[in-house]
């Protein structure tokens, strides 16, 4: 017996792995669509990080259902992509929100005074 | 693989490239440096996303260390910029 599944996984893993990508994928394109569409620099920077987490994490699960079953062990090194994530997005967010505040306020645009 | 998951793959990298084009639109529009910043921000997130998938596709663990890369690099460039907008140097 190989130590790796070669060929088709059992169904239940491949319908998990289909329906946790395809969500995951949708939520990347829904936040990135807002990212076009919203009209303010302010609700703009809302959208993405609907990607940044609901998407980064389902793709995650799909990544670790799969691979987990084809491997016969828990597979998690894919779960470390989504914590750095996690633990950088919301980072660089505030710092791109308090640069946009800054520069809103040295061209005298209405936001709230610092 | 079989077809359900073979289709729902290739539905999955039609939807992370058409984020992935927004994004782009996004970058090259963006009124002011910091939409730009925020464009880039979310093509490498959609472009790293597209990565994971693709392991998947091909079954492959070499396509997690460019997604790690990845993630790794775009949150240093665009902490970077934004640190350069908000105080006109990146180091002081």
């Amino acid at each position: 017996m190989n130590d790796f599944i070669n060929g088709p996984l059992p169904l239940w893993a491949e319908i998990l792995t289909a329906l946790f990508a395809v969500l995951g994928a949708a939520f990347a394109a829904i936040g990135s669509f807002g990212l076009v569409r919203l009209p303010t620099f302010f609700s703009r920077i809302h959208a993405p990080t609907l990607g940044a987490t609901l998407g980064v994490w389902c793709i995650t699960l799909a990544t670790i259902v799969y691979f987990s079953v084809q491997g016969f062990s828990l597979f998690l090194h894919a779960a470390l992509i989504a914590l750095f994530v996690a633990l950088t997005a919301p980072v660089t967010t505030i710092f791109l929100m308090r640069a946009a505040l800054f520069r809103e306020r040295q061209k005298g645009g209405a936001v709230p005074p610092g | 693989m079989t077809p359900i998951l073979f289709w729902a793959l290739k539905l999955a990298l039609l939807l992370l490239a058409v984020a992935m084009l927004c994004a782009l639109a996004r970058l090259l529009i963006g009124p002011t440096a910091q939409d730009r910043v925020m464009g880039l921000d979310c093509l490498y997130i959609n472009g790293m996303l597209m990565m994971l998938v693709l392991g998947i596709v091909y079954a492959s663990n070499v396509y997690f260390e460019a997604a790690m890369l990845i993630a790794l690099f775009g949150f240093v460039g665009s902490t970077a910029i934004a640190k350069f907008l908000l105080r006109g140097e990146v180091i002081e």
